[in-house]
C-alpha cells in the first residue's frame, strides 16, 4: 500500500481544472440575493444533501463530485451530516409526497443565512414523474429555491460550476 | 410434452387454465381453492418467488422451480377484493402483497402484517390504482406507523431518518438496541414512492421507457434493458443482433461501475478512505468511457423497446478494451491492498451475515444471494442472448457476511471485464445499405396488436423482473417493475441482528439495496 501511495504521489494529481463559476447560475443567483442580506462565509460552504424522491441517479453524480477526479473540497465546499452544520440544502427528485415533509423539517433544522440548491430535472420541474398522485411536484412547490441544476442527472462539471457560482454570491460580502 | 405431476407446470396445469399471448413462459388463471392448493406448496421451499403483484381486480404470482429453472405465473381474479395471503406461507411475501393492498385496495386474507407500507397517508387518495381509486383526505403530516412492539431489560431505541447523515436515499430504520448490540432492526420504506406503475399506465410503449429507465438510477441500464425485453416478448419483436450486444455491453458497463464504488464506500465505512478515492477514480474511468462511447454517462434512455436508441462511438470499442485493460492493471492490487489489511477485514469478517437458508427462503439473488450459497443468475438460467453465447462465471461464496460480499463483488467485476472484452471482439459488425449508410440497430416496435410478456434481467444488484401488458391501442395497460431489493431489504434486517449498531453502515452498504426501486 505504501508503494502505492508513493507512486500515486510521483505520478501527479489526477484531479480536473477546476470550472468556472457557471455564469447562468450567477446570473439566477445574483437575481435571487439583490437586496438579501449578504454574509461573508469565508469562501466555504456546508452542503447538506436531501434525496426528496429522487431514483438516485443524481446521487451518484453528487457522490462523483467528492471523488479525486472532481475534488469539490478543495474549493472550500464540502458535504455535512447535519442540516445544523448545512449552509445549502441540495436537493433531489420531484418531491414525493411522502418525503415532502421532511424536506420542510429539513429546512427548518437549516440555520440561516441558508441557501436551496434544486439539482436535476426531477427537483427542477417534477421531470418524468410530474402529475403522478404520489409526487407534489419541483422542489420550490414545498420551500423556496435559490437555484437550479438542470440535468437528468446533472453532469458533474455542471454541478461543479453551478457551486462555484454558489460559492461567489456567499463570499460577497455588503 | 411429458410434465412430471408435481413440477411447476404440472401443478400449474392442474390448478388453472393457460392463458394466450402471454410470452416467453406461460401464464395460467386459476380460482381461489386452486391459489389455495398453490399456497400448500410455497410452504414448501422448492419454488421460489420471483414476483407478485396487482392490478385492478387481480393478483398474479411469478414463481422459479429452482432445480429446472422453469418460470410460470399465476393469476387470481379478486372479484370481491380479496385473495388468500401468500405471506402468510412465505414471508417474502409479505411486503408485496401490502403494496397490493396500498396500491389497488385488495386485501390478503389471513396476511401476517396488516400496516400499510408504500401508503403513508398523504396521497390523497387511497388505492390510487384501483378500478374506483377512493378519495381521502391529504393531511400535511404522515399517518402515525406504528413499530412492532420491543419488550426487554436494558433495551434503548434508536430512530434513523428518513433523512440520514450521507448522500443518500431516504429511508426510516428503527434499531432496537441492548447496549452496542441491534437486538432488532424494523425498516420503514416508500418514502420515494413516485407512483411509477401509475405513471406508465396508458402511455405509449417508448414513453414508458423513460420511467423505465428511471425506476432506480444506478440500474438504469437493467431497468430499460428488463423493460425493452418484456415489450419485445409481448409483441413478439426480435431486436438486431447488433442491439443485443451493445445491450450487454452496456450492461456490463454499469455492472462494473457499481461494484467498484461500493466496494470503495463500502471500506469507507470501515474508515478506509484509500479505498474510496481508488475505487471512485476507477469508477470515474468507467463512467467516462460509458460517456465516450454513448453519450450518457450513466447510459439513461439508451435502451429502448425494439433496439438501442443510440450506437456506439466509432472509437468505442477501441476505448472499452483500454478500460479493461487499465482496469485489470489497476483493480488487482487495490484488491491485494483489502485483502492485506487486518483491520479492514476486522470489520467485515463475521459482520452482518445471512444464512443461506434465509437467502434461498426469500429467494435473494444478486451479492446478497451468491454470498450466502445461492447461485442464481438471470445471465445463466433463465438466461438471454448474447449471455447463452458468452464465456463467464458466477461466483458464489457460503460465508454470508460483509467480506463475502465484497469478494463476490470482486469477483464479478473480474468476470465482467472478460465479458467486455468478449463483446467488443466479438459484436456484429456494423450494419450498411445500399446508400452506405449505417441504420441504428432499432426495429419498430408496431402498435397494432396486444399481448403480455415478462423479462428477467440480472442488474448489479441481482435479478429484476418486468412484467408488462401492452394494448391494441400501443399503450401500456400495466407494467409492474420488480427490483431485487425487494428481497434483500427483508434479510438487511436479519443481518444487522447481533451485530453492533456501528457496523449497520458497513452491512447497508454491503447490501446496497435500492430504495428508489423497491419504493416505486
Amino acid at each position: 500500500m505504501l508503494k502505492h501511495i508513493l507512486k500515486a504521489l510521483t505520478e501527479g494529481p489526477v484531479t480536473m481544472p477546476g470550472p468556472a463559476p457557471s455564469p447562468a447560475a450567477l446570473e439566477e443567483l445574483g437575481q435571487r440575493v439583490a437586496g438579501a442580506a449578504r454574509v461573508r462565509l469565508g469562501r466555504s460552504l456546508a452542503i447538506r444533501e436531501v434525496d426528496a424522491g429522487s431514483c438516485n441517479g443524481c446521487e451518484l453524480e453528487i457522490h462523483a463530485i467528492n471523488n479525486p477526479v472532481y475534488d469539490l473540497e478543495r474549493f472550500g465546499i464540502r458535504f455535512v451530516a447535519s442540516p445544523r452544520h448545512a449552509d445549502v440544502l441540495l436537493v433531489t427528485g420531484p418531491v414525493t409526497k411522502n418525503m415532502a415533509e421532511a424536506l420542510r423539517r429539513t429546512l427548518d433544522a437549516t440555520p440561516d443565512p441558508k441557501w436551496v440548491v434544486a439539482c436535476g430535472d426531477c427537483a427542477v420541474s417534477g421531470g418524468v414523474f410530474a402529475g403522478s398522485y404520489a409526487c407534489v411536484g419541483p422542489v420550490e412547490a414545498v420551500v423556496p429555491v435559490d437555484l437550479r441544476i438542470p440535468g437528468c442527472p446533472p453532469r458533474p462539471e455542471d454541478l461543479l460550476s453551478a457551486l462555484l457560482a454558489l460559492l461567489e454570491v456567499a463570499d460577497a460580502s455588503p | 410434452m411429458h410434465v412430471e405431476e408435481d413440477s411447476l407446470h404440472g401443478v400449474l396445469g392442474r390448478i388453472g387454465r393457460p392463458v394466450a399471448d402471454h410470452r416467453p413462459w406461460p401464464r395460467y388463471t386459476t380460482t381461489p381453492d386452486g391459489w389455495r392448493a398453490l399456497l400448500d406448496t410455497l410452504a414448501g421451499n422448492r419454488w421460489t418467488l420471483v414476483g407478485l403483484w396487482g392490478e385492478p381486480g387481480a393478483v398474479h404470482v411469478a414463481l422459479r422451480e429452482d432445480l429446472s429453472g422453469d418460470l410460470g405465473v399465476v393469476s387470481l381474479d379478486c372479484p370481491d377484493g380479496r385473495f388468500p395471503s401468500v405471506g402468510a406461507v412465505r414471508p417474502a411475501a409479505i411486503r408485496p402483497e401490502r403494496v397490493i393492498r396500498d396500491l389497488f385496495g385488495l386485501v390478503p386474507e389471513g396476511a401476517p402484517d396488516g400496516r400499510p407500507w408504500l401508503d403513508h397517508g398523504v396521497w390523497g387518495v387511497r388505492a390510487p390504482l384501483a378500478a374506483a381509486p377512493v378519495p381521502a383526505a391529504a393531511p400535511p403530516l404522515p399517518e402515525p406507523y406504528p413499530v412492532l412492539p420491543v419488550e426487554g431489560e436494558g433495551l434503548h431505541q434508536i430512530p434513523v431518518g428518513p433523512v440520514h447523515a450521507g448522500i443518500i436515499e431516504p429511508g426510516h430504520f428503527r434499531f432496537t438496541a441492548n447496549g452496542e448490540t441491534v437486538v432488532r432492526l424494523e425498516e420503514r420504506l416508500g418514502y420515494v414512492h413516485k407512483g411509477i406503475e401509475g405513471l406508465m399506465r396508458g402511455r405509449t410503449v417508448a414513453d414508458a421507457a423513460r420511467l423505465a429507465a428511471r425506476l432506480s438510477g444506478d440500474s438504469t441500464v437493467a431497468g430499460s434493458l428488463a423493460y425493452a425485453r418484456a415489450v419485445e416478448a409481448a409483441l413478439e419483436v426480435t431486436p438486431p443482433p447488433r442491439a443485443v450486444w451493445l445491450r450487454a455491453l452496456m450492461a456490463e458497463l454499469e455492472r462494473i461501475a457499481n461494484h467498484l464504488g461500493d466496494i470503495g464506500a463500502i471500506c469507507n465505512d470501515a474508515a478506509f478512505a484509500f479505498m474510496l478515492a481508488e475505487m471512485g477514480r476507477l469508477r470515474e474511468a468507467v463512467l467516462s468511457t460509458a460517456d465516450a462511447c454513448f453519450g450518457h454517462r450513466l447510459m439513461m434512455d439508451r435502451i429502448v423497446p425494439g433496439g438501442v436508441a443510440v450506437d456506439i462511438a466509432p472509437d468505442g470499442p477501441a476505448r472499452v478494451l483500454e478500460l479493461a485493460a487499465e482496469l485489470r492493471r489497476r483493480f488487482p492490487p487495490l484488491v491485494r491492498i483489502y485483502d492485506d489489511k487486518a483491520s479492514l477485514q476486522d470489520r467485515t469478517v463475521g459482520t452482518g451475515t445471512v444464512s443461506v437458508g434465509l437467502a434461498n427462503r426469500f429467494g435473494a439473488g444478486g451479492h446478497v444471494g451468491r454470498a450466502s450459497g445461492r447461485g442464481g443468475d438471470a445471465r445463466r438460467s433463465p438466461s438471454y442472448p448474447p449471455y447463452d453465447d458468452l464465456e463467464f462465471e458466477v461466483p458464489v461464496l457460503t460465508e454470508g457476511d460483509v467480506n463475502a460480499r465484497v469478494w463476490i463483488r470482486i469477483r464479478e467485476v473480474e468476470q465482467s471485464l472478460g465479458l467486455l472484452e468478449q463483446i467488443v471482439r466479438r459484436m456484429p459488425g456494423v450494419p450498411r445499405d445500399v446508400a452506405g449508410t449505417t441504420p441504428l440497430p432499432l426495429v419498430p416496435v408496431t402498435a397494432d396488436r396486444a399481448g403480455e410478456g415478462m423479462a428477467l434481467v440480472e442488474a448489479f444488484r441481482g435479478e429484476m423482473l418486468v412484467w408488462v401488458r401492452v394494448g391494441a391501442d400501443g399503450t401500456v395497460d400495466r407494467c409492474h417493475l420488480r427490483d431485487a431489493s425487494w428481497f434483500q431489504w427483508p434479510l438487511l434486517e436479519a443481518a444487522i441482528e447481533g451485530n453492533i449498531v456501528a457496523d449497520f453502515p458497513l452491512c447497508n452498504k454491503s447490501f446496497n439495496c435500492s430504495y428508489s426501486g423497491h419504493d416505486l
